[in-house]
């Protein structure tokens, strides 16, 4: 170093106030808001006219143009629930695992974040792809050729199992991050009194960890569904069709699916004057389903945040 | 009576449960590898059938192909037509075109919103802004293109005037408004990651707020900020239902940010499901899915890369 210098003048002008960049970002965050006040108000005031207990409660009349989207909240329903049977208890112990039995630093673990976080990323579409090259083509027509002996596939076709399944690898990610934050919050010392009991590291999970970590799974589950609520192109081949005359039966019957429901409305209707009132009251919906489900999540997830603070 | 050892019993149950355990968490990484295996597979024709290849192959889907005598060579997408083409650029240039347009439209919103919420926002505002940015992020993405295809359509193409009603702007907005979370959470982790030391340092040296924000704070969470533009484009070139109700979907060569767009992601799902099993179309679509699967693939790694690298000079410079 130079040791005849003499100190630099400060570097910072202290009397700039900083106005400009403070009102610049602020600018930001108020155009955000604004964006989604615009989309939110839009579709409410498009919308909430065309529901009511009808609307709700009844299957589309004359290719769409009247009655209601009862079939459509069915499917999403059913979808979802099988979706969360498969993605739930895969996503915690996975969670689990990582949490409790890996060193964060082992080979293994970081093969696992790695592919965790690419699952979490892959297109919606490519998804779709796979379900339909995986499920319906490789394990459905596999189910189709090694128990059935009819000519039509019955498992090997496009069916709300398939279009669960493949949601439920794509909503995996939201799941293992959801536990893991609440397993993180978890004290040492529960789990450490628990072992002092004389109980097992399984037991301890089991007994201890799983029950405590609840609300953060129950909020990975939320946003579990709200993801998969909304997704359409992962079901577009694996499952969803645009209009059926019955509800779906079984696992393999295809069904009908709000999100779907609105992009063929909003594409290929011939008549988008009579059916515009529709469409919009299906988006608001598909809408509050999805912005509920979120918000219920952020407020569980801010109280778990808040037992921080004493954990 | 033999007293309690220290040394770890072997147990059947646990051990099981350990396995069952681990064999869960396999299936992310399973899932993965198969993802890229049925999709690949059904693209490998192209690479090595020589009948796909005179239809379809790498060449033809790159360069400009001349399908009639004395008519000028070009680059088109027709899978239907009774000389089926299946050049890939147009549909590049498609998504390209929407994903640049969703990062001038992201970035200085997220980028801003960022700043804004970790340096300046009183903590009530904070507590605002986030839970905004998640529905944000929790809009359905077809609510998006629903929203762009009836609303923002038709009020660009009256407040700019433009031929066409369904363009590459009005799909790059609409996805942008997707891609404002990502930048935005990623930037935001970065900045306030940065160490209170060196905010104190910069202050020390007579910065005032402002001041150490942008000299200080600014600069350090660089390679976070830059982490989300890598994964807000990522999610840019793979988001499906918004660029297929809102971009028009012709498949067009020109450099015009107002002509319609067809890209790689709207491609897959509009023809997907009329495509003959097996035939050089289909397996051109898996292979425009494996692209799609390897874009997004790389741009992960990437962000996830420049992340931990991050994260690891921080946490030892405090140290």
């Amino acid at each position: 170093m130079n040791t005849n210098t003499t100190l630099e003048p400060l570097i910072f002008k202290p009397k700039s106030s900083g106005l400009v960049p403070r009102s610049l970002t602020l600018a930001a965050v108020l155009l955000i808001i604004l964006i989604l006040a615009v989309i939110l108000i839009n579709i409410f005031l498009g919308g909430f006219r065309t529901i009511d207990w009808t609307f709700l409660t009844h299957a589309p009349e004359n290719g769409m143009e009247s009655g209601g989207i009862f079939p459509a909240i069915f499917g999403t329903v059913a979808m979802v629930i099988l979706m969360v049977i498969a993605v739930v208890p895969v996503g915690v112990l996975t969670a689990v695992y990582l949490h409790e039995y890996t060193r964060p630093d082992s080979l293994f673990t970081r093969l696992i974040r790695i592919a965790i976080n690419n699952l979490a990323g892959v297109p919606s579409i490519v998804f779709g792809l796979f379900g339909l090259g995986f499920f319906v083509g490789f394990i459905g027509s596999g189910i189709d050729s090694t128990f059935y002996n009819s000519p039509r596939p019955v498992w090997g076709q496009p069916a709300i199992i398939w279009a669960s399944l493949t949601l439920a690898l794509l909503t995996l990610p939201v799941v293992i991050v959801s536990t893991e934050e609440a397993l993180r919050v978890i004290p040492r010392e529960l789990r450490e009194a628990s072992y002092a009991l004389g109980a097992t590291k399984l037991q301890t999970i089991i007994r201890i960890v799983i029950p405590q970590a609840m609300p953060g799974i129950l909020t990975g589950a939320i946003l579990g569904v709200s993801r998969g609520a909304g997704e359409v192109a992962p079901i577009m081949f694996t499952g969803a069709a645009y209009y059926l005359p019955h509800l779906p039966t079984g696992l393999n019957d295809q069904f009908m699916v709000l999100g779907y429901h609105v992009y063929v409305m909003a594409t290929q209707s011939p008549n988008m004057e009579v059916t515009r009132p529709i469409l919009y009251g299906t988006v608001l919906v598909l809408l509050l389903l999805t912005i509920l489900l979120n918000v219920v999540a952020i407020l569980i997830r801010s109280r778990i945040r808040s037992r921080r603070v004493y954990a | 009576m033999n007293g309690y050892s220290f040394k770890k019993k072997f147990r059947f149950r646990e051990f099981l449960g350990e396995k069952f355990i681990a064999a869960n968490a396999m299936v992310a990484l399973v899932a993965i590898a198969l993802i890229f295996l049925f999709i690949f597979k059904e693209a490998i024709p192209i690479l090595t059938n020589p009948d796909v290849q005179k239809e379809a192959g790498i060449s033809r889907m790159v360069f400009k192909q001349q399908f009639y005598e004395g008519r000028e060579a070009k680059w088109s997408w027709q899978p239907n037509s009774d000389v089926p083409k299946y050049s890939l650029i147009p549909l590049f240039i498609g998504t390209i075109k929407a994903a640049l347009i969703a990062m001038l439209f992201a970035i200085p919103l997220g980028v801003g919103a960022a700043i804004y919420s970790s340096e300046f926002a009183p903590p009530r505002l904070r507590e605002v802004i986030k839970p905004v940015i998640e529905l944000l992020a929790g809009i359905p993405s077809v609510v998006l293109g629903f929203f762009a295809l009836i609303v923002l359509a038709s009020w660009l193409q009256n407040t700019l005037g433009l031929t066409y009603r369904l363009n590459a702007l009005n799909a790059g907005i609409a996805l942008g408004i997707t891609v404002v979370p990502v930048i935005f959470t990623v930037a935001e982790d970065a900045m306030t990651a940065v160490p209170r030391s060196l905010r104190d340092a910069a202050t020390a040296l007579g910065a005032n707020k402002w001041q150490v924000s942008f000299t200080m704070v600014l600069p350090a969470a660089l390679p976070g900020i830059a982490a989300g533009f890598v994964l807000g484009f990522g999610r840019a070139i793979g988001e499906t239902m918004i660029v297929l109700m809102a971009s028009g979907n012709a498949a067009i060569v020109s450099a015009s940010l107002t002509d319609s767009i067809r890209t790689f992601s709207a491609t897959i799902a509009a023809e997907m499901a009329e495509v003959v099993f097996g035939s050089p179309h289909y397996n051109v679509l898996f292979f425009i899915g494996t692209l799609l699967f390897a874009i997004t693939f790389l741009t992960n790694l990437g962000g996830d890369f420049i992340l931990t690298r991050l994260r690891e000079r921080i946490q030892g410079r405090t140290r």
